[in-house]
């Protein structure tokens, strides 16, 4: 079966817009805005599954029907800022398919009724955005973008907008008051985004990935769209795989893959081929799984992954091999959250603070007090912090103590 | 001369990409476009951009201090921010970043002597199959080298340093 979400992988060319037109790019779009009621496209997502690929999965048609329709204008925000470690899959679909990501970004604003769209990517996506500006001039001249489209009253206007290095800014809430002009810093929530986004108006954030869906699902139906992956998760995911493997990259595969089938046949097995130890399935926010057979076997879909004391997120597979400790990964994880912590709420500046200290002391010295403490601190954060980087600073912190105790040991 | 008489067809097109009351969008792309000249944002440019969108100067130099792409000061012309994250790291980023500054004879966040390049370490850059990888941000912009060793490094440094001769 050819690739649903990196077409780009088996016709080439795909990034240009005729020979995406060549292979069914924007009928569906087309028969949407001139055929279809706005909420029958939420619908078809609804039927399909669908849930948010950028890490929290939320169902993506349920989020689209909370948009209020009593405050008006409504907007439509791409989450472009990829930033998590491990997660290097929506710059691949906005390189290769970039189309496909904004036929599906065209079919949501018709069906939540916005007229403007903002896609904010990491600063770093730099050329990207300039190519990307490349491709909405070229739907505007043929006449996919732009005032009353095909003789209806539906107008549409989709802009780039780059944000400059704060993984903070992926948090839905820090997104949108960086889009105003602001310091990337998370709202409190509720209200989310679908009652009062962005400039007060309600918004639908989704993230790149779960666009790129939007589109096939559209053109094929929903029943096709739930034939792949499993009844709690359906359909296709881009799986990042990294770390301690021969080959790294993105892998798309339907939801309820196993980690063995990813690591070992897709990946390629194990860099040198050392022992594999451990996985983090959702980049550095992730639990550690400790890597035996039971987790080997386990699909990767959202419910089987937390029966492993983990989250499947956005599925960034960080793959760590026994020759690395757990201590140095915390190290790493620690300091990466230390440094993005954006500073508005206290458990999360100090505690990723403290726990930064902590390691430093223990990487020069291991004392049981020392284990305990950060132990300690990482719990006093959970649960308490305004969003869930606190939180996601926390979880290889506290996993790795527990299930990796001998990696601990004065 | 200000920013909006230096650049008026760049000021209008990042302008209307937001609605007119809610123009303090445009603070970060007017901050891209301001650090073009010196590649960092001097306090006059934080000054006219703070006029344009009716904010204080306070309030563009707190976006300037919040992001990491924006600089309030002068560094090498080409700052090479090597990713020396996790998955980097299970890659070989630490032994990378620590031969590349021996061979330049500078420390992480240190200047070579001819002012030209900068070495910085950064977090992740969405490339972790890539690793070791950096992206060089300079005036122009921002370009990614993924897959790379210390010695293709030590060439690209080489040729940045050839080609700033030439335009001298």
């Amino acid at each position: 079966m050819g690739h649903i979400l990196l077409r780009h992988r088996d016709i080439p060319n795909f990034s240009q817009l005729d020979v995406y037109k060549k292979n069914g790019g924007l009928v569906a779009f087309k028969n949407a805005i001139t055929a279809m009621k706005p909420e029958d496209v939420t619908n078809v997502v609804k039927a399909s599954g669908l849930r948010g690929r950028g890490g929290a999965g939320f169902p993506t048609g349920t989020k689209w029907s909370f948009i209020d329709k009593n405050n008006w204008p409504h907007y439509v925000v791409v989450n472009a800022d990829e930033s998590e470690p491990g997660t290097f899959k929506d710059r691949e679909i906005m390189e290769g398919n970039p189309f496909q990501m904004l036929e599906g970004v065209a079919l949501c604003c018709y069906a939540v009724g916005a007229n403007v769209a903002y896609i904010y990517l990491r600063g770093e996506f730099w050329q990207l955005a300039a190519a990307l500006d490349e491709n909405i001039a070229q739907l505007e001249e043929a006449g996919y973008l732009g005032d009353k489209l095909f003789g209806t009253e539906f107008s549409l206007r989709i802009h780039t907008h780059l944000g400059a290095g704060a993984y903070i800014c992926g948090e839905e809430s820090a997104l949108l008051e960086s889009l105003e002009g602001k310091r990337g810093q998370p709202r409190v929530r509720p209200p989310f985004p679908p009652s009062v986004g962005l400039y007060g108006k309600p918004t639908i954030v989704n993230n790149v990935e779960t666009f790129a869906n939007v589109q096939p699902i559209l053109a094929k139906g929903a029943d096709w769209y739930k034939t792949m992956g499993t009844a709690d998760s359906a359909g296709v995911k881009i799986f990042s795989l990294s770390g301690s493997v021969k080959k790294p990259g993105n892998n798309e595969l339907p939801l309820g893959t196993t980690f063995r089938d990813l690591i070992f046949n897709h990946g390629g097995g194990m860099l040198d081929n050392r022992r594999i130890k451990a996985i983090m399935p959702a980049g550095a926010s992730s639990s550690m799984i400790i890597a035996d057979d039971k987790a080997l076997d386990t699909p990767m879909d959202y419910a089987s992954v937390r029966t492993l004391g983990a989250d499947l997120g956005s599925a960034s597979i960080i793959v760590i091999d026994d020759t690395v400790s757990m201590e140095w990964v915390i190290g790493k994880t620690v300091h990466f959250f230390k440094h993005e912590s954006c500073g508005k709420c206290t458990p999360c500046r100090e505690g990723t603070y403290w726990m930064q200290n902590v390691i430093n002391r223990l990487q020069n010295g291991r004392k049981k007090e020392d284990v305990d403490l950060l132990l300690n601190v990482a719990k006093q954060m959970q649960g308490k912090c305004l969003c869930a980087l606190g939180e996601f600073a926390t979880m290889a912190v506290t996993t790795g103590i527990e299930r990796f105790p001998s990696d601990f040991k004065a | 001369m200000s920013l909006a008489e230096k650049y008026p067809k760049e000021v209008k097109n990042i302008l209307s990409k937001y609605p007119v009351e809610f123009k303090r969008s445009a603070v970060m792309p007017l901050l891209y476009l301001a650090q073009r000249e010196n590649g960092y944002v001097t306090k006059s440019a934080m000054s006219d951009i703070a006029q344009l969108l009716d904010i204080t100067d306070t309030e563009v130099a707190s976006v300037v201090g919040f992001y990491t792409l924006y600089h309030d000061r002068q560094e090498g012309k080409y700052r090479m921010q090597v990713c020396a994250d996790l998955p980097c790291a299970l890659r070989g980023a630490d032994k990378f970043i620590e031969s590349l500054c021996v061979n330049l004879g500078i420390k992480v966040g240190e200047t070579t002597g001819d002012g030209l390049v900068t070495v910085e370490s950064v977090m992740c850059l969405a490339a972790c199959d890539k690793a070791p990888m950096f992206q060089i941000q300079s005036r122009d912009g921002i370009v990614y080298h993924e897959n790379m060793t210390v010695d293709k490094t030590l060439e690209l440094v080489q040729a940045l340093k050839m080609s700033a001769q030439e335009v001298k």
